[in-house]
């Protein structure tokens, strides 16, 4: 490097400029001095940049990235929490809307049944009543029906009696008369 | 832009080197100078943005915390790209170098602030560190195989030597371009603001004429202000583009 500064040297004494002195960069004779307050000051500057400053700031970006990177991993974490939750509660609806549609279903069926039930219940026991009425109805059908001959033979007596006078005719002659004129 | 209250014209006098106070070791000058001043303020400046902005170590970053893990990010990206995951364990190095350089690229636009990258020793002195490191760890790392990086693979073994040669000579300029671009452009820059700068004063001292007069070279200095605010972001961002191409070198030196 002296070299150089012999070379620079011999270039400032040409360099000479109008008030008088050397061209001040190449001026030999501050260089000792220029060199050793670069290599005081940058000697420095370099030690509390590589010491200080640069892992500080190295940090700063690392920690950041760390919490961006942690802060994905969690939302994407979330995320799949969240489509767990809505797929089971999905799943969760279209069984409780089967359950529903089940149990509508069965309950309607069984109302279906019992309502069939107690109207055929009451069916049987109107029919069971009007066989009973229609019985009793042609019981007394024919009660009548034999006692007819009875009231007109009866019937005739009087009539006889009345239209005759005197004394009645014989019962069975009425009657005999009688169920001739009915036949 | 530094300037000085002596002589107003002069474009070379902001980067006039003054001692503040003197030291001599050993009949060497080491005096802390005006120079010496503003590395210290460079690094103190970068240092405190970085490490105050990142006090809270918010989750949720504050605006200052996001332009500390900006940086952080830019730089880390670019070497990543150039130089690949091997290259990160450059990584504080080439953060160092580019905050440095950012910094003192920035503090140089303010008006009277002397220009640490304006002295073509500061920026030489850097672009041996790079060089250095590169040159050391690619023979620590892979020996006598570093020199591998001369020989390009599938060249015709007739052309070998040339293109050895030329790539020494390549690998050789690498400290020079570095340290001569950074200083140019800091320095032409200045110059050429200090220039325009120094034509508005001149004509306002001509009348009326000559105050009307002046609003063309205020507006380039205005224009070039700003160019010189991307040239010190470029500029910076140049020599870190640089420093991991050629770290990327000491790590795969078989291209």
């Amino acid at each position: 490097m002296s070299n150089t500064q012999g070379n620079l040297n011999t270039t400032a004494e040409v360099g000479i400029v109008e008030d008088g002195g050397s061209f001040p960069p190449f001026d030999s004779t501050t260089f000792p001095s220029q060199l050793l307050w670069l290599v005081l000051s940058f000697g420095v500057f370099y030690w509390v940049m590589s010491k200080v400053v640069l892992p500080r700031i190295g940090g700063i970006l690392e920690d950041r990235r760390d919490r961006i990177a942690g802060d994905m991993a969690e939302a994407s974490r979330l995320k799949q929490e969240t489509d767990e939750a809505i797929a089971s509660y999905e799943s969760a609806l279209a069984d409780a809307r089967k359950k529903a549609t089940t149990m509508a279903h069965d309950a309607r069926s069984k109302v279906k049944a019992e309502t069939e039930g107690a109207r055929a219940a009451a069916e049987e026991q109107l029919a069971a009543k009007l066989s009973e009425s229609e019985q009793s109805i042609s019981k007394i059908k024919a009660e009548s029906l034999s006692h007819v001959g009875e009231i007109a033979a009866e019937t005739t007596g009087e009539l006889v009696k009345a239209l005759i006078g005197g004394r009645a005719p014989a019962k069975a002659e009425v009657a005999k008369a009688v169920d001739a004129a009915l036949k | 832009m530094a300037g000085n209250s002596g002589n107003a014209i002069d474009p070379i006098h902001q980067f006039h080197i003054s001692k503040i106070f003197p030291v001599e070791i050993g009949g060497v000058d080491f005096s802390f100078t005006n120079a010496s001043l503003f590395m210290v303020v460079t690094v103190a400046v970068a240092t405190l943005f970085l490490v105050l902005s990142t006090n809270r170590r918010g989750l949720v970053p504050s605006r200052a915390q996001l332009m500390a893990e900006m940086s952080y990010e830019f730089v880390a990206a670019t070497l990543r790209g150039s130089a690949g995951n091997d290259g990160m364990r450059f990584f504080p190095l080439v953060f160092s170098l580019f905050m440095f350089v950012f910094v003192a690229n920035m503090l140089g636009m303010f008006p009277y602030f002397f220009t640490v990258t304006s002295q073509i020793i500061v920026t030489f002195a850097l672009a041996m560190l790079v060089i250095g490191t590169v040159t050391i760890y690619g023979f620590f790392k892979h020996g006598v195989g570093f020199l591998k990086l001369f020989v390009p693979s599938g060249v015709p073994a007739g052309v070998v030597p040339l293109v050895s040669a030329i790539e020494v000579i390549s690998f050789l300029s690498r400290p020079v371009s570095l340290s001569v671009r950074l200083f140019a452009n800091m320095l032409a820059g200045h110059i050429t603001l200090k220039v325009f700068a120094g034509f508005v004063v001149m004509l306002t001292g001509a009348g009326a004429v000559g105050i009307a007069s002046a609003v063309l070279p205020l507006a380039l200095t205005v224009a070039i202000t700003a160019l010189e605010f991307l040239v010190a972001f470029l500029q910076a961002y140049v020599f870190t583009v640089l420093t991991c191409m050629y770290l990327a070198d000491a790590l795969h030196p078989s291209h």
